[in-house]
């Protein structure tokens, strides 16, 4: 048994039939053939997974495929624009807030919403606004920094 | 010809952002899982739910006739293969056969017993569950104490007092100098088992190629070349026809320094089937079945003069071994009685090692590896014995530590220290924290009630590893380093950084030496097709020997850039500096990509020479390295909740030269927060039965932002003679240095309600008890 989904993933549009069991995660990898998000945990906890779905954080690995029907996504792939990186590729490049890289793209993607809701936060609230997202190579420093930095870039 | 070049500014030492970020951060990096190959089939591994069983049968019908089910292969299938090897070898060390699949019997929670393979990953899942086994469960041990007792459960039957091994070091009058001690102190410590927890678990693609019978292995790991050795010999294939392949690899701290029971398993799949296959572990199988960490009960005693002095020293290590050995679990305790001394002189040293067989997953290498357990025992006992002594932990630490004018230093467990000032670290991390003012402050909070500490740490590692002699695989490190006919570099390194930043750290040092460009340079690593033979990263040594190797290489080749650069400028005086050959008599010059394209064309070549660019050397370092530092944690206990509050934390590290601070500073903030999830929230918990009852993320605490505080890290730069790079390494500081300091600041800050020592984690829950019933543990 299958079901037809429609959905915008990086402003391009996908349709398949899936299994209504496959996960969105997945979906994206498996079926479209993003691999930048990274699945850690497969329970929500450690944040690799992490996507835009309209435009709200979420854990690819804790939803359905079918449930972004219609939906739009916006993932690791989607952010940098006309050869350019997004500002917060650019900062966790320069701060060196990665070192495997493993997390990294659900970092950015949860670090694109916490600016998004909070364009110039303080290190607590980037602390606390990352909470989701386990690293496990950086003890969080360099990660802190980078947003720091990001926030700057961003508003100018 | 070119007669002027600017010379770029040197790269070492530079705080330079990573070449290997780009492909990162766009999300177009390739990782194990992110490996498509045409017809891949996907495997699923049935694991026993027994610490200890009987298998009585195995029924695979059901899963053979689901949907999409290419084949299900049990112990049966795979007796033909060579044990999961162990490198270590010990006087006396028994060795538990260590099959791919179990075949009669399964000794640990998550013992592989079968794997399904199928053509979608959701369809192998269903069929595994189809899977029946029929176990007769046994009693089993989780506890290496417990284990060594009369009467506990024999692990393996052959085996019933469950001891693994035994070790044994003496050095000195231990003896003489206990009975001449003014004081004698004595501590049961803890290092307990922890889950290494990379964010990407382990996976293995596996592709077989029939008409040329050769198999692809792609599998994370840290050490492809030393994989492919032992793989071949397992699955039994010429080692020439096992192409080894460690991708993009998401974290390792050490628990991808293996072989392991899969990478033999998808090659045999793979080779039955006919088809690609692929494995990647979930994360529940990563904590219940990739190696576990620590898992040490320590016996320690001191004995001391009044005024402080240490005279000897006497250890015993009571090593979780598990139920079998990986690759280096033997080893990882006889680290441990290395480093026992720590930074003090004495050298009556007397060291026993018992391992323990237990129903649980094997321990190895994990983030330090020996040393964290050495450095937290050392250095908890010395405070220990400060207190007993009414001194100061600093004063009896600059009293005690190796002066810096007795380098080289051989220690009492057959080490030499290359090279240090253990003063310099302890004295500048004190000044930057403030000490004898906060010793006032805390003499206040005292008065008032308040519980706060002040914790020191003085560490060192053995690193760099390491001489051949002293390593169970090689300690050398091998780099190739080309120029190509255009002038543009390719270095292949065979160490397999997987998130060090070595494709910049070497870019950098090659860079310098040629006097060319970053960009101009491309590292590669992690594929034995690629790459010639070398040993991998692990324990702090991609640096220090591979790079050195690196070194090597390029200062070969600029010799025989000069012999090129005389014959094109028809010269006997030349210098090649900065990218350019220049003639000394006429200032005439060539740069190196005129040299390159003349040694590959080869119309002419210098007397004797060969065409081309290329070297290769092997480094065979004389001797480990010893990074050395101090670190320092305040902290604040609330009575209330027991949580502790980490006010400051200062790091003062000495890693020798260093390359790229920016990369030093990442290295020790992951290091240290490693070290914080081991002295406050992590252990990986079994229950009598040996059930891991940590088996998520949910239920294993690795720190999130919120828990690490910032870091104030600084450095002081003492060369190693080890090597002309005059590096020491990093990667494991951060997290030896840190669990003492958090734990010496929490029992100083508990010292006036009598405690004397906690064993870690140091849980709100475990301090809350100790301050409602008094102290004491």
């Amino acid at each position: 048994m299958t079901k037809s989904i429609s959905l915008t993933i990086n402003g391009k549009r996908y349709s398949h039939d899936v299994e209504p069991r496959l996960l969105l995660v997945h979906y994206l990898r498996d079926v479209v053939g993003l691999k930048g998000t990274h699945i850690g945990c497969e329970t929500s906890i450690c944040g690799a997974c992490t996507v835009a779905l309209d435009g709200k954080a979420v854990k690819a690995c804790s939803l359905f495929a079918v449930q972004c029907d219609g939906r739009e996504i916006v993932t690791i792939e989607g952010l940098a624009a006309d050869g350019r990186l997004h500002p917060l590729q650019e900062a966790f490049w320069n701060e060196h807030a990665l070192q495997c890289g493993y997390c990294t793209p659900g970092m950015i993607m949860a670090a694109r919403q916490l600016l998004e809701r909070t364009p110039r936060p303080t290190e607590a609230e980037i602390r606390h606004g990352l909470e989701g997202n386990l690293c496990r190579c950086t003890g969080y420093q360099h990660i802190v920094n980078a947003v720091k930095a990001a926030a700057a870039a961003i508003g100018g | 010809m070119a007669t002027t070049v600017a010379a770029p500014e040197p790269l070492v030492g530079k705080r330079i952002r990573r070449q290997e970020d780009p492909r990162l951060i766009t999300g177009t990096a390739t990782y194990v899982d992110d490996i498509e190959l045409p017809g891949m089939h996907y495997a699923v591994i049935v694991r026993s739910p027994h610490a200890a069983a009987k298998i009585r049968a195995i029924r695979t019908e059901a899963a053979l006739a689901h949907p999409g089910v290419a084949a299900v292969f049990t112990g049966e299938d795979t007796r033909h293969l060579g044990p999961v090897p162990c490198a270590a070898s010990l006087p006396g060390l028994r060795v538990p056969q260590h099959t791919v699949l179990a075949t009669d019997r399964v000794y640990y929670v998550g013992h592989p017993v079968a794997v399904v393979v199928a053509t979608d990953r959701y369809l192998a899942r269903d069929a595994a569950d189809l899977v029946e086994v029929d176990y007769e469960p046994l009693p089993a041990v989780a506890d290496p104490e417990r284990a060594l007792e009369p009467g506990a459960p024999a692990v393996h039957p052959e085996w019933p007092d469950n001891v693994a091994f035994t070790y044994h070091l003496e050095n000195g009058d231990v003896d003489g100098a206990f009975a001449e001690a003014d004081v004698v102190v004595r501590e049961r410590i803890v290092s307990q088992r922890l889950i290494p927890t990379a964010m990407e678990t382990r996976g293995v693609v596996a592709s077989w190629n029939p008409g040329d019978k050769s198999l692809t292995l792609y599998s994370s790991t840290q050490i492809p070349h030393l994989m492919r050795t032992a793989v071949a010999k397992m699955i039994g294939l010429p080692e020439n026809r096992l192409r080894a392949v460690a991708p993009e690899v998401g974290g390792g701290f050490g628990s991808k320094l293996n072989v392991y029971a899969e990478e033999a398993l998808m090659g045999f799949v793979s080779m039955r089937i006919g088809k690609p296959v692929k494995w990647i572990e979930s994360r529940r199988e990563n904590y219940l079945v990739t190696i576990h960490g620590r898992g040490h009960v320590d016996y320690y005693e001191l004995a001391a003069r009044r005024d402080g002095t240490i005279l000897a020293m006497k250890v015993k290590i009571i090593q979780d071994c598990g139920a079998y050995y990986q690759l280096l679990t033997p080893a990882i305790p006889t680290l441990s009685l290395l480093m026992a001394p720590g930074l003090y002189r004495f050298r009556n040293v007397r060291g026993e090692i018992v391992g323990a067989f237990t129903n649980c997953v094997p321990t190895d290498a994990y983030r330090g590896a020996g040393r964290p357990e050495a450095t937290h025992c050392i250095e908890r006992m010395v405070d220990i014995l400060a207190a007993k002594l009414g001194m100061d932990p600093a004063e009896i630490r600059f009293k005690n530590f190796i002066r810096e004018d007795e380098f080289p230093f051989d220690t009492g467990t057959g080490l030499s220290y290359d090279s240090g000032n253990y003063a310099l670290p302890l004295r500048r991390a004190l000044e930057i924290v403030g000490y004898e003012r906060l010793r006032e402050e805390q003499r206040r909070a005292r008065a008032e009630g308040r519980l706060m500490g002040i914790g020191i740490s003085a560490y060192g590692e053995v690193c760099g590893m390491g001489p051949s002699t002293a390593m169970p695989a090689g300690g050398w490190e091998s780099a190739t380093v080309r120029i190509e006919p255009s002038g543009r570099v390719t270095v292949l390194t065979g160490t397999s950084p997987h998130g060090q930043g070595e494709e910049t750290t070497f870019a950098q040092i090659v860079a310098d030496e040629l006097g060319i460009d970053l960009n101009d340079i491309t590292v590669l690593h992690g594929d034995t097709a690629v790459v010639q033979y070398g040993i991998g990263t692990f324990g702090s040594r991609t640096t220090p020997v591979g790079g050195t190797a690196i070194f090597l290489a390029v200062r070969d080749l600029k010799a025989k850039i000069e012999r090129f650069g005389a014959m094109l400028l028809e010269s006997s005086e030349v210098a090649f500096n900065r990218g350019v050959c220049v003639c000394k008599k006429t200032g005439r010059s060539v740069s190196l990509a005129e040299i390159a394209a003349a040694a590959y064309r080869a119309l002419k070549l210098p007397p004797g020479e060969e065409p081309g660019l290329v070297a290769t050397r092997y480094w065979e370092p004389p001797n480990f390295t010893f990074p050395f530092g101090a670190h320092i944690a305040v902290t604040e206990v609330d009575r209330d909740t027991g949580v502790i509050e980490i006010k400051r934390y200062v790091a003062v590290d000495d890693c020798g030269r260093q390359i790229n601070p920016l990369l030093v500073a990442g290295q020790i903030h992951g290091g240290i927060a490693q070290g914080l999830g081991q002295a406050l929230w992590e252990q990986a918990v079994y229950n009598e039965d040996g059930q891991l009852i940590t088996g998520e993320m949910m239920d294993y605490a690795i720190p999130k932002a919120t828990m690490i505080p910032y870091l104030e890290c600084e450095h002081t730069e003492t060369p190693t003679p080890v090597n002309p790079l005059g590096v020491k390494g990093v990667g494991e500081a951060g997290t030896i240095a840190c669990s003492p300091a958090i734990v010496n600041s929490v029992v100083d800050a508990l010292a006036p309600l009598g405690v004397s020592h906690i064993d870690m984690p140091l849980t709100p829950e475990k301090i809350w008890r100790l301050i409602h019933k008094g102290g004491g543990q």
